[in-house]
């Protein structure tokens, strides 16, 4: 029982979205054994969920060029601590390691929640949730959905929506009608995203589009009856049967973290190819800025290059992965958080889902620490993914180190990964 | 493609399509994924694999996050109430 298995490769990759398979698939063209662990029962991460059996366009593409590779894809397989090169994953119930020569970080973005009186109410969920939920199933006809937060995600939510039969009733937007056409523009001088933006747009002209607006709260007795909008000082009710709420997202950088990789602004900090501050740790898509699945591509054949040895290779990317990058920037000005959504809780809103935590009671707090200890904020099974981000926005904390296990996991797994010496420090620091 | 098949939410069957996570045959059932702390009906939220709100017993494993697990058939789903 106590030996688990353990895999070795040349590259260990994490996360089989675009970046993930992108680095993977060059690696491995390279003649390296490489790993891509996911935690998905399908590789394609969030934007290419469902794997090839549904994948269309550049994903098909790449899922095809990567099933004539030698790449081994595990997934269901979450990685919950490392060890210098080694990772520890649950795979299925089983504990695996997985030793490497090169770790690539592909581990992808999450969305950011904001907390609003009834956000906890059934059928409330996040935006980019709610893409997820139809594309696995969901049945969407004919129900009454808004679609709320902010980012790019929520016009392309809202035309999948639409094409699976739903009646979108409002699209929710928080910034500025000003903001989002700079945004608008700056997208479209960027080849391909022209025709793909007015696809959408034309695909959702028949709903009523709001820029400046934001939920102020979700009402309901038993699950969500109905959204109330905040729009130019005034509100507005509107009846629906889901409500999609998302406040574009936050990249993924637990385990970069714990590898000890330098974090600069929430991002993890690469050099040109996409290389950490730890030198045979290297990482791509996401975690290193949200800039879409373009870069994310880009960064990955980076990655998988440089990993490869391959620094030829490598660079002829730099050159369209710079242009890509400056989408990161316009992202992140287009669809910055007003003020005003600091505002919207009130004392006795939930913050902490886990834990049922009321906001008041952390506000009273004067750090991120202190919530965990003195209000159990964060210290439930998502430890702290949700709230945190939150709170971050809230309150101007910082959420600081992740701890391992990075997940929930079985003692079994903890037994494997921990030596005698962690549990005796352990030991000592809860005395 | 349009394989479906059967599944049993809190004892009762329901037909999904083959594809569907445990998640959305709960959202199919009507039934909440799971109740919280303070005893409110939950449904899933992230919908992949962060906030936990989706775990239900699923085949007899107590917190498997459910929308990370696609169906299978006679698989058994239950709320953790």
């Amino acid at each position: 029982m106590n030996n688990s298995q353990t895999i070795r490769a040349d590259v260990a990759v994490v996360g089989a979205g675009p970046a993930g398979i992108a680095a993977a698939t060059v690696a491995a063209e390279s003649g390296r054994s490489v790993v891509l662990l996911d935690d998905n029962p399908q590789p394609g991460g969030q934007i290419w969920r469902g794997g090839a059996a549904v994948a269309k366009g550049s994903a098909a593409q790449w899922l095809a060029r990567m099933a004539r590779t030698s790449v081994h894809l595990i997934s269901d397989a979450r990685v919950f601590n490392a060890d210098e090169m080694t990772l520890f994953a649950e795979v299925r119930g089983n504990t695996v390691r997985f030793a490497a020569q090169k770790i690539i970080l592909a581990t992808g973005s999450r969305e950011r929640f904001l907390p609003f009186p009834g956000w906890t109410l059934p059928n409330v969920m996040g935006a980019g949730a709610f893409q997820a939920l139809m594309k696995t199933g969901l049945p969407v006809s004919g129900k009454r959905v808004v679609i709320a937060g902010t980012g790019p995600l929520l016009l392309a939510v809202a035309s999948y929506a639409v094409e699976r039969g739903a009646n979108v009733v409002a699209i929710a937007e928080q910034t500025s009608w000003l903001r989002y056409l700079r945004f608008g523009i700056s997208v479209s001088l960027v080849p391909g995203k022209a025709r793909e933006a007015i696809r959408l747009l034309r695909q959702v002209r028949h709903i009523p589009q709001y820029k400046s607006c934001w939920p102020v709260a979700a009402c309901g007795r038993e699950a969500l009856e109905s959204v109330r909008l905040a729009r130019s000082g005034t509100f507005e009710n509107v009846s629906c049967d889901y409500l999609a709420c998302g406040y574009h997202l936050v990249p993924c950088i637990e385990l970069a973290q714990l590898l000890g990789c330098r974090i600069s602004n929430g991002v993890v900090t690469t050099n040109d190819l996409q290389q950490s501050s730890v030198p045979d740790v290297y990482c791509a898509g996401e975690p290193t800025g949200i800039g879409g699945v373009e870069l994310s591509l880009l960064e990955g054949e980076i990655a998988g290059h440089s990993a490869a040895g391959q620094l030829p290779a490598a660079k002829n990317h730099f050159r369209r992965r710079n242009l890509a990058r400056r989408n990161v920037r316009a992202i992140a000005r287009a669809f910055a958080l007003r003020e005003e959504l600091k505002s919207i809780s009130r004392d006795e809103t939930i913050l902490c889902r886990c834990e049922d935590v009321p906001f008041g009671k952390v506000r009273a707090m004067d750090s991120w620490r202190a919530a965990k200890l003195h209000t159990r904020c964060g210290m439930g099974p998502c430890q702290g993914r949700i709230c945190g981000s939150a709170a971050e926005f809230l309150f101007g904390w910082d959420v600081g180190l992740p701890r391992p296990p990075l997940f929930p996991v079985n003692c079994s797994s903890l037994r494997q990964t921990f030596t005698e010496s962690d549990l005796s420090n352990t030991q000592g620091a809860s005395q | 493609m349009s394989d479906r098949l059967n599944v049993r939410v809190n004892g009762e069957t329901i037909e999904v399509a083959a594809g569907t996570t445990a998640a959305v045959a709960a959202f199919i059932a009507r039934v909440p994924s799971r109740t919280s702390v303070a005893g409110q009906p939950r449904t899933p939220f992230c919908g992949m694999g962060v906030c936990f709100e989706c775990r239900m017993i699923i085949d007899g494993i107590p917190h498997s996050k459910s929308c990370q697990i696609l169906v299978q058939p006679d698989m058994d789903i239950r709320t953790d109430e």
